[in-house]
C-alpha cells in the first residue's frame, strides 16, 4: 500500500452556496407585451409582433410586473431603487426572438435585503425565453431529430432573486427554498411551481477551508427544476469539489448540469466560453421611476409573511418554534391549522396537539407538495378527532385510522368511530379479558416479561392491539398485562 | 382631371378633392401611373420604389382631412400585407401582419397607399447607394444620388412621382435627401410621432418625418402622425396641437449660427446659398447672431459609436429563424452565419461589427460610454443656445448631391454628409431642411433647428423663408 500526503479532512471544507432564482410572475398579462400568460395553450397562440421579435416591434413594460417586484422588494426588506433601468442581454439562441433579452443589470428594480438567515443580494424583472422543444428520442438537444420552437413562453415576466452565498448546505438551500417559495405564495405573486417552471432555480457551488472567509473557485449550476432535485444536485457537486479538493486538483469556474435520473453533473460551458452579453441601456424603454403612489399601493398589497406568521404562531397559539416555523413556511399546512384551530370542538382540541397532527400524522398522508385542502378532510373533521384523542375517547391508533378514514371519504370522526366500534376499551371487563387471552397466547413472552424482561411485552400488547382493533389504550393495556402477571 | 392637379400641392389637392373639382380615385390613379412606370424601369428610372399598388384603394377614403391622398412610405415602415423590407435582401418579400402607427394614423385621416420608397438598407447611408435593390437616382441629375437615407421617398417627391412621402431621420436621413432633391423634409421632436413598426436602425435616434413640396404640406402631415401611441414606450404626448404655418415675416425672432457648423468643410456653393439666406432673414426682421456649439464638432464621432451600437442590436433578430431570408446549412450557426453574410450589405455588416466592438467587454467604457458622454454635452449646448436665440440654422449638407458612386469607396467622406444634421439627432430636437437655391443647378438646403416641441414656430419660421425665398422646383420634375 503506498503512502498517501495528508489530505485535509473533509471536514475542513465548508461549502459556500448562493441561489438565483428565476420566478414567474402571475400577472395576467407578458412582460413587454399585451399577451396573456400562456398556460399549456397550442403552440405560439399566445403571440404577436412584440413576443416573437417581429421587425419594428417595440416593448412597453407591464406596470404589474414592477408592482410584483416592489412587493418582493418589501417582503425581502430590499432598498426599493427610485430609479431602475432595463438594459439589453445581447446573444444568439432559437429562444431567443429579438437576439437580446431584456434584463435589469446594473441598475436593478431592488438591492439588498434578507430571508431569513439568508442576505439578498438583489432582485431584478426581466423576460422569460421561448421554449424549445427537442423533437426525437433523447428529448434533450444532443441527438435531436429537430428543434421547434414555443413562443408562448416568450416574454413572460420574471423576478430574479440572487442571494449572498449565505448557505451552508444542500439542506439549508432546500429548507430556505421552501420559506422564499412560501413567502412568494403568500404574497401572491406567483404560483411558485417549480415542476410546471414557475420557479427555477440554479446554485453557486464552492468550498473553501472552514473559518476561512475568502471565497474558493464557484461553479453554477443550472436550472434543477424539484427541491428534491436541488439538494440532490447541490450535494453531488459538493461531493464532487471536495473529491477534486482533497485529489489535489482545482475546480474550474464553469455551468453544470446535474441529471437527476443519473445523477451525473456534466459541463455545459466554461469560463472561456461563456459570452459576453455587450449589456447597454434598453432605449426603447424608459427608466422605471419608482413614485410614492407605486410604493404605497405595494405596501397595501402585502398580506403576512411566513416569518411573521410564524412569531404569531409562537407568541398567540403557543407552538413550538418547530410546529411554528413548519406550519408558516408551508403555509397551506398553516392555513388548514388555522382552520382546524378555529372550528369549535366537545371536547377541544390543544393548539400543539393539532399542530403536530397536521404536521405529523396528516402531512405524512399527503403527497409531496400537496394542500390539504384539496383532500376530502375538513379542518373542523381534524379538531375533532384530536380531540376525541386527548380526552382519551379513541385510542392513538384508532385516530390514526379514522383519519385514513377521513382523507379517503371525508365525514364526521365521531360517525366514523361508532359505525367502525373504535371506541377506546378503558379499563372495562372486556379489554381485561382480551389481555388475559393475549396472555394465554403468549406464554413465553409472558414468562420473560415476568422475569423482568420489559421489552418482552411488545407482542402482546400487539395482540391486544389486533384484537381490539386499535381501539385499546396503549397505557392501559400494559397496565392490565403488568396486573394480571402481578408485577 | 387636369393634367394640373399633379402639380398641386398636398393641401391643395386635398382642398380640391373636398371642394368636389379633384376625384381622389383619379389623382390616386394619375400617380400609381407615374410611380408604376418608374418602379417598371426599374434601375433605368429613378428607382424610387419598391413596391407601387397596382390598383386604387377599394373604397379610396375622401374623407378626413388627408381626403385620400395618395401617400409614398418609406420601405422600413410595416405595412400590413404589403412588402416591407428596410431596403434589405434580407427581408426581401417580408409581409408584416401589421402597420406602424406613423402610417396607421396618416391612413385613418384619409391617406392612401401609393407606394413603398427604396432607402439605404436598415436606413444606413447618405446616398441611397446601400440599397440592397439598387441605388436611387436623384431627378434634377440622373448621374447624382438623392441623399440618404430616405432617398426613394425624396426623390420621388422632387420628381412628382407622389405628393409626398414619409420618410425617417436617424443623423440626417429625412433632412439630407431632402436638401440635395430640393424638397422639405421635417425631423421632429425625438418621441413626438411613435416608431412603432418602424423598422429599427438606431432606437434612440430614429424618428419619422414627412417629406414634402413645402412647409405647408410638412405641418398637414406632422399634424395626423404626431401623439403618443400605447405601443411605443418613448413617445410622448405633444403639448399643443399643430397649425398651419402662415408667417411671412421673422419680426423679432433671434436666429444663432454656429461657426462650428458653418466653417470648413461647407462647400462655397452651399455657403453661398446659405449665406443669402441669413441676409433674407434680417431682410424678414430677424437678428442674426453667432452661437456656440462648443461639443458639436464631436457629435459625428459620437454618433458612429452610439447609432452602430443600438444597430448591432436591433439586427441581432434577423437570424434566418422566423421571417425573411433563411441560407441553406448543416447546423445552426452555420446557418445563423449565412444567412446574415448573404443577406446584409457590406455598410450594414461594417455597422453591425463596429457597433458589436464598441458595446464588447472591456471596451464598452471607451466608446459607448463615451459617446453617451458626448451626447450630454451636445445637448447641454443646445439648450444655452436655445436660452439666447430661437432657432439655429446651419447649411443642411456641406455639398450638394455628389456623384453616384463618387463616395462609396470612403466610408468616412460618406459619413461626413451628416455633419450638420447629427448634432440635432442626438440632442433630439426637431429641425427642418427647406430648399434656399441651387448651386450650379443643383438644390442647396437651409437646415433650421429649435427646441424639443417647438414644431409649431419651426413651421412657421420656415414657411417665413420659402415664401421670401421663392425656391422653384419644377427642374426635378420628371
Amino acid at each position: 500500500m503506498s503512502e498517501r500526503p495528508a489530505a485535509p479532512g473533509t471536514a475542513a471544507l465548508e461549502p459556500v452556496i448562493g441561489l438565483e432564482i428565476h420566478v414567474q410572475l402571475a400577472t395576467a398579462t407578458k412582460m413587454f407585451c399585451g399577451c396573456e400568460l400562456s398556460f399549456g395553450e397550442p403552440p405560439n397562440t399566445r403571440t404577436c409582433p412584440v413576443c416573437i421579435g417581429l421587425p419594428g416591434s417595440l416593448p412597453v413594460a407591464n406596470a404589474r410586473a414592477i408592482h410584483f417586484g416592489l412587493m418582493i422588494g418589501l417582503a425581502l426588506g430590499s432598498e426599493l431603487a427610485p430609479r431602475s433601468i432595463f438594459h439589453r442581454k445581447n446573444y444568439f439562441y432559437p429562444d431567443q426572438a429579438k437576439g437580446y433579452q431584456i434584463s435589469q443589470y446594473d441598475e436593478p428594480l431592488c438591492r439588498g435585503g434578507r430571508l431569513g438567515e439568508v442576505r439578498i443580494h438583489r432582485v431584478h424583472l426581466e423576460e422569460d425565453a421561448a421554449k424549445l422543444i427537442h423533437v426525437g428520442a433523447s428529448g434533450r438537444i444532443h441527438g435531436s431529430d429537430a428543434s421547434i420552437v414555443d413562443f408562448n413562453r416568450s416574454g413572460t415576466p420574471l423576478a430574479e432573486i440572487v442571494t449572498e452565498p449565505d448557505i451552508r448546505s444542500a439542506e439549508q438551500a432546500g429548507e430556505w427554498l421552501r420559506l422564499l417559495r412560501g413567502t412568494l405564495r403568500q404574497l401572491g405573486v406567483s404560483d411558485v411551481n417549480m415542476e410546471e417552471g414557475s420557479l427555477r432555480c440554479d446554485a453557486n457551488i464552492s468550498l473553501r477551508a472552514a473559518g476561512t472567509s475568502e471565497l474558493g473557485t464557484k461553479t453554477e449550476l443550472k436550472n434543477m427544476n424539484s427541491f428534491r432535485f436541488i439538494e440532490r444536485g447541490i450535494r453531488a457537486e459538493i461531493a464532487r469539489q471536495q473529491k477534486l479538493l482533497l485529489d489535489g486538483g482545482q475546480v474550474l469556474q464553469e455551468t453544470l448540469h446535474f441529471d437527476p435520473d443519473s445523477g451525473a453533473i456534466t459541463s455545459l460551458r466554461s469560463k472561456e466560453e461563456a459570452h459576453d452579453y455587450r449589456y447597454f441601456p434598453e432605449p426603447d424603454l424608459l427608466p422605471v421611476a419608482i413614485d410614492e403612489q407605486m410604493l404605497a399601493a405595494a405596501a397595501a398589497a402585502m398580506s403576512e409573511l411566513p416569518a411573521e406568521r410564524a412569531e404569531r404562531l409562537r407568541g398567540d397559539a403557543g407552538l413550538s418554534e418547530d410546529s411554528a416555523q413548519l406550519l408558516a413556511f408551508r403555509g397551506e399546512l398553516g392555513d388548514f391549522f388555522e382552520a382546524a384551530l378555529a372550528a369549535p370542538t366537545d371536547p377541544p382540541a390543544g393548539a400543539q396537539a393539532l399542530a403536530n397532527w397536521v404536521t405529523g400524522e396528516l402531512l405524512g398522508r399527503l403527497d409531496d407538495g400537496q394542500d390539504p385542502a384539496d383532500s376530502r378532510l375538513e379542518p373542523a373533521a381534524l379538531a375533532a378527532l384530536v380531540g376525541m384523542v386527548g380526552a382519551k375517547q379513541i385510542s392513538v391508533g384508532a385516530a390514526r385510522q379514522v383519519l385514513d378514514r377521513l382523507l379517503a371519504e371525508g365525514g364526521e370522526p365521531g360517525a366514523i368511530v361508532v359505525a367502525e366500534g373504535l371506541a377506546a376499551m378503558d379499563g372495562s371487563d372486556e379489554l381485561a379479558a382480551i389481555v388475559a387471552a393475549a396472555l394465554e397466547a403468549n406464554a413465553d413472552a409472558a414468562e420473560r416479561v415476568r422475569q423482568g424482561n420489559a421489552k418482552a411485552i411488545g407482542p402482546i400488547v400487539g395482540q391486544v392491539m389486533r384484537d381490539t382493533k386499535g381501539r385499546a389504550d396503549g397505557t392501559e393495556v400494559s397496565r392490565l398485562i403488568n396486573e394480571q402477571l402481578g408485577l | 382631371m387636369s393634367s394640373g392637379a399633379l402639380e398641386l400641392s398636398a393641401v391643395a389637392a386635398a382642398a380640391a378633392i373636398r371642394d368636389g373639382s379633384l376625384s381622389a380615385g383619379e389623382l390616386f390613379d394619375a400617380y400609381r401611373e407615374r410611380a408604376g412606370a418608374d418602379r417598371a424601369a426599374g434601375e433605368q428610372g429613378l428607382n424610387c420604389f419598391t413596391w407601387v399598388a397596382d390598383e386604387r384603394p377599394a373604397q379610396a377614403p375622401a374623407g378626413g382631412p388627408l381626403a385620400g391622398l395618395p401617400l409614398a412610405v418609406k420601405d422600413l415602415f410595416c405595412t400590413e400585407g404589403v412588402p416591407s423590407q428596410s431596403g434589405s435582401r434580407i427581408l426581401e418579400g417580408y409581409l408584416p401582419p401589421y402597420t406602424a402607427t406613423a402610417v396607421a394614423r396618416l391612413l385613418d385621416a384619409g391617406a392612401s397607399l401609393l407606394a413603398k420608397t427604396n432607402q439605404d438598407e436598415f436606413a444606413m447611408g447618405s446616398s441611397n447607394e446601400n440599397s440592397g435593390y439598387g441605388p436611387v437616382r436623384n431627378p434634377w441629375d440622373r448621374a447624382r444620388v438623392p441623399g440618404g437615407s430616405s432617398g426613394g421617398s425624396a426623390a420621388a417627391v422632387a420628381a412628382g412621382l407622389a405628393p409626398w412621402a414619409l420618410g425617417t431621420d436617424t443623423g440626417g436621413s429625412i433632412r439630407q435627401p431632402a436638401a440635395l432633391c430640393g424638397i422639405v423634409g421635417l425631423k421632429p421632436t425625438y418621441g413626438a410621432v411613435s416608431r412603432y413598426g418602424m423598422i429599427a436602425f438606431a432606437s434612440s435616434l430614429d424618428q419619422a418625418g414627412p417629406l414634402t413640396r413645402d412647409v405647408a404640406d410638412a405641418a398637414l402631415a406632422f399634424a395626423q402622425m404626431v401623439g403618443r401611441d400605447a405601443c411605443d414606450a418613448t413617445s410622448l404626448e405633444f403639448p399643443h396641437a399643430i397649425t398651419a404655418p402662415s408667417a411671412e415675416r421673422l419680426d423679432g425672432v433671434r436666429i444663432g449660427v454656429p461657426d462650428e457648423l458653418t466653417g470648413d468643410g461647407i462647400e462655397a456653393g452651399v455657403r453661398a446659398c446659405f449665406e443669402a439666406a441669413l441676409a433674407r432673414a434680417e431682410e424678414l426682421g430677424a437678428q442674426v447672431q453667432t452661437v456656440r456649439l462648443a461639443h458639436a464638432p464631436h457629435a459625428l464621432s459620437a454618433y458612429y459609436v452610439l447609432a452602430p451600437a443600438e444597430a448591432s442590436s436591433n439586427l441581432a433578430r434577423f437570424d434566418g429563424v422566423r421571417y425573411g431570408l433563411r441560407a441553406e446549412a448543416q447546423e445552426l450557426l452555420e446557418m445563423y452565419t449565412s444567412t446574415r453574410h448573404d443577406g446584409f450589405g457590406a455598410e450594414v455588416r461594417r455597422r453591425i461589427m463596429l457597433g458589436t466592438y464598441a458595446l464588447s467587454s472591456g471596451y464598452y467604457d471607451a466608446y459607448y460610454g463615451r459617446a453617451q458622454r458626448v451626447r450630454t454635452k451636445v445637448a447641454g449646448d443646445f439648450r444655452e443656445a436655445f436660452a439666447e436665440v430661437d432657432f439655429i440654422l446651419t447649411p443642411t449638407a456641406p455639398t450638394v448631391a455628389f456623384a453616384l458612386g463618387e463616395k462609396t469607396g470612403d466610408p468616412l467622406a460618406m459619413y461626413l454628409n451628416d455633419y450638420c444634421t447629427v448634432p440635432m439627432s442626438l440632442a433630439g430636437i426637431p429641425a427642418i431642411s427647406i430648399p434656399c437655391g441651387l448651386s450650379a443647378g443643383l438644390p442647396v438646403g437651409l437646415q433650421i433647428a429649435g427646441p424639443a416641441f417647438s414644431e409649431n414656430r419651426l413651421l412657421d419660421a420656415a414657411h417665413a423663408f420659402e415664401h421670401a425665398l421663392e425656391f422653384d422646383g419644377s427642374g426635378a420634375r420628371v
